[in-house]
């Protein structure tokens, strides 16, 4: 477990071949606060996201955890690093319990049993542990997802799209959630569609559109508004407010 | 730490596959599918070709391992939980090996079912020196599935997998079939010659040391973007 | 393209039309006649088949290891021409072989070798091809794999059976067979070299064709 208290990202690019996926992004997110990608499909979250996460590595660039960079902190840094997919990384087959003791089990968590019951309860899903994860419906699975992305306590912890397809009180929940773990000191970055859900919860938000910055703002409000206004300037490059 | 990664990618794999079974018995129906074809297709006036049993049997061992791994890691590719294992601080290697010893493990219990089905359809006496056999059988399904678990796991997210699975691992094994059905065909003779399995075991060996220590080496780069 | 370039390719179709009349005047072999001449072309297909194999397969390795694209260029087109010498060494063998000894194939150590060689090349083409984005390294990693097969696969067929002429026939070849046949194996490398060179540069001029895209509009 590496510990560190801002992650940077130094004008970072990765190309497909031609296509640009992400063009040049540069910001910082430090402890204790939420960070979120916003834009359109095909903005570049999910890339930026997977460049965060260690899947990806950057064209050009460079994203510095803490002091060093991924290559620096070696295999350890994935350890301080906790993602919760659009593909949510549950095995259907094993039960909600099983999917938990093994990714305990592999980011070497030291009280396996305690740490799974605790996740369980925190989930809400203790009467169902021991059914398999294809009898969950879209929330119960959210909310397990969630919870093994935890299951290590990372420092960093990254999003894609947490709200889809969550109720209104799945959603109030993973809100209330969020603030409760960036309050504990974690960094948070997460890419979202969800403007109403996400204006009250964000510490600072990035825009992006065909994989280039074109604006951040801090603390936003009237985040949808804000969104729109800069997402129908043509082609804006420059931050118009805010501090990137 | 390696052996415990091991252990928990081995035990989930089994876990997962023995929830389902969907894996061991398309594989092994396939597998008994293909002995029936070359039965219906080589067997003349009731009798089999001269030394046809070995190589039906590691023809169809081949053909139901590139089955089997294809769909261990299509399987993984939904809810890309690869990814996820990827994500783990534990050391990429270790997730090869478990995933390996299922793979391994998956095939030899098929083998135990296809061994009694070609002595019996091909007349063949399989089971007439049993440890020997088991040894070429463990020997070859373990090269032949260190080098397919490899390029299974490296196609994961390339274009046409499903095809190019075999185009790329059939070259590369053919050492391993070679080896398996001359080891095995030599084993059926009436006069065993030792000197000849000894020479098959021992290439065989060499192949699983060399192409196991290269797949732990390559491992990492190949699965890295 | 580099300087050596245009010369080199004067001088390689130069030797190309020279070749012939060289191979006409060599001395027929006694017992394959005129058939025996097929050789001046099989061989030096053969050792350029085997070069560009090894060329891949350490371009491949750096390029695995290393991550730099120019080796990666250099694997690619080093495979595509494995690919091409390699047919033209497995269609002449045949040939000649069907007239000096009646058989159109044998499953001898360095026939099969060779052909299983090929069929690697041309996995490692398939992929390329088909495999979609990423399938750069995962050529890289098939051809390491390739490569490290070469051994077994000698030594597998080589237990199971041999019938070849060995490599002695050239050494031991009076000179009116010998120059014909250096003459045809350096005129093959030059003409190797030439392949590789325009087919490498292919691959940087798409490479930074994308680049320039790619800064457009930055």
């Amino acid at each position: 477990m590496i510990a560190f208290d801002q992650l940077q990202v130094e004008d970072v690019s990765r190309h497909f071949g031609r296509r640009r996926a992400v063009s040049h992004v540069t910001f910082t997110a430090l402890r204790q606060s939420i960070v979120g990608l916003l834009g359109p499909n095909g903005a570049g979250k999910s890339t930026m996201l997977a460049m965060l996460a260690t899947l990806l590595r950057p064209t050009t660039g460079v994203i510095r955890y803490g002091e060093g960079t991924e290559r620096q902190h070696g295999a350890a840094l994935r350890g301080s690093i906790g993602v919760l997919g659009h593909d949510l990384f549950l095995y259907p087959e094993l039960t909600a319990r099983e999917n938990l003791e093994f990714f305990a089990g592999l980011y070497s968590v030291r009280d396996v049993g305690a740490t799974v019951t605790g996740a369980l309860t925190r989930a809400g899903l203790t009467e169902r542990a021991n059914d398999p994860v294809s009898t969950f419906s879209r929330g119960m699975r959210q909310r397990l997802a969630l919870e093994r992305a935890l299951i290590h306590q990372p420092a960093l912890l990254l999003l894609d799209e947490p709200f889809t397809g969550l109720d209104d009180a799945s959603g109030s929940a993973l809100l209330a959630r969020l603030r409760a773990l960036r309050d504990s000191g974690a960094i948070i970055v997460l890419a979202t569609h969800d403007l109403d859900l996400a204006g009250d919860l964000l510490d600072r938000a990035i825009f992006l559109r065909d994989g280039r910055m074109v604006d951040a703002a801090e603390r936003p409000e009237a985040l949808r508004t804000l969104y729109r206004t800069i997402m129908e300037q043509p082609g804006s490059t420059k931050p118009t407010g805010g501090v990137g | 730490m390696f052996a415990r990664i091991v252990w928990l990618v081995l035990r989930k794999d089994f876990t997962v596959e023995v929830r389902s079974l969907e894996i061991v018995t398309t594989a092994l129906f396939f597998a008994v599918s293909c002995v029936l074809i070359f039965a219906f297709a080589l067997v003349q006036e009731g009798r089999a070709p001269e030394g046809g049993a070995a190589g039906i049997l590691w023809i169809a061992i081949a053909f139901a391992g590139t089955l089997a791994l294809g769909r261990t890691f299509e399987r993984e590719r939904q809810s890309e939980t690869l990814r996820a294992l990827l994500l783990a601080p534990a050391a990429r290697p270790a997730i090869y090996v478990g995933k390996l010893l299922g793979i391994v493990a998956l095939l030899l219990g098929a083998e135990l079912i296809l061994v009694p089905l070609v002595a019996l359809l091909f007349q063949a006496p399989l089971l007439s020196r049993p440890l020997w056999l088991a040894i070429i059988l463990v020997l070859g399904t373990l090269g032949f599935a260190a080098v397919g678990t490899l390029f299974a796991a490296m196609l994961v997210r390339a274009r046409s997998r499903d095809v190019l699975l075999p185009v790329l691992l059939y070259p590369i094994t053919v050492p391993v079939i070679i080896a398996g059905v001359r080891a095995t065909a030599a084993l059926l003779q009436p006069e065993v010659d030792m000197a000849i399995i000894s020479f098959w075991l021992a290439l065989l060996t060499c192949f699983d040391v060399v192409f196991v220590t290269l797949a732990l080496w390559t491992f990492e780069p190949l699965m890295t973007d | 393209m580099p300087k050596w370039f245009t010369p080199a390719a004067i001088v390689c179709g130069l030797m190309f039309a020279v070749a012939p009349l060289l191979i006409a005047q060599a001395p027929y072999e006694s017992t394959m006649g005129l058939v025996q001449k097929i050789f001046y072309v099989h061989l030096p297909s053969a050792w350029v088949f085997l070069l560009s194999a090894i060329i891949c397969g350490v371009a491949s390795v750096r390029y695995l290891f290393g991550g730099n694209p120019r080796h990666d260029r250099l694997a690619w087109a080093a495979a595509e021409l494995v690919v091409l010498f390699g047919a033209i060494t497995l269609v002449t063998g045949p040939l000649w072989a069907r007239k000096a000894w009646g058989v159109w194939w044998q499953w001898d150590v360095r026939l099969t070798s060779s052909l299983m060689g090929w069929m690697v090349a041309v996995a490692y083409m398939l992929l390329r091809k088909y495999g979609g984005p990423g399938s750069d390294k995962l050529a890289a990693g098939l051809a390491l794999f390739g490569m490290a097969n070469v051994p077994f696969i000698y030594i597998s067929v080589n237990y199971w059976r041999t019938i070849h002429p060995t490599t002695n026939v050239v050494p031991t070849l009076p000179t009116s067979f010998g120059l014909p046949l250096w003459f045809s194996a350096v005129t093959f490398m030059v003409m190797y070299v030439l392949l590789l060179r325009l087919r490498v540069r292919l691959e940087e001029q798409r490479s930074r064709l994308d680049a320039l895209y790619l800064s457009a509009d930055n």
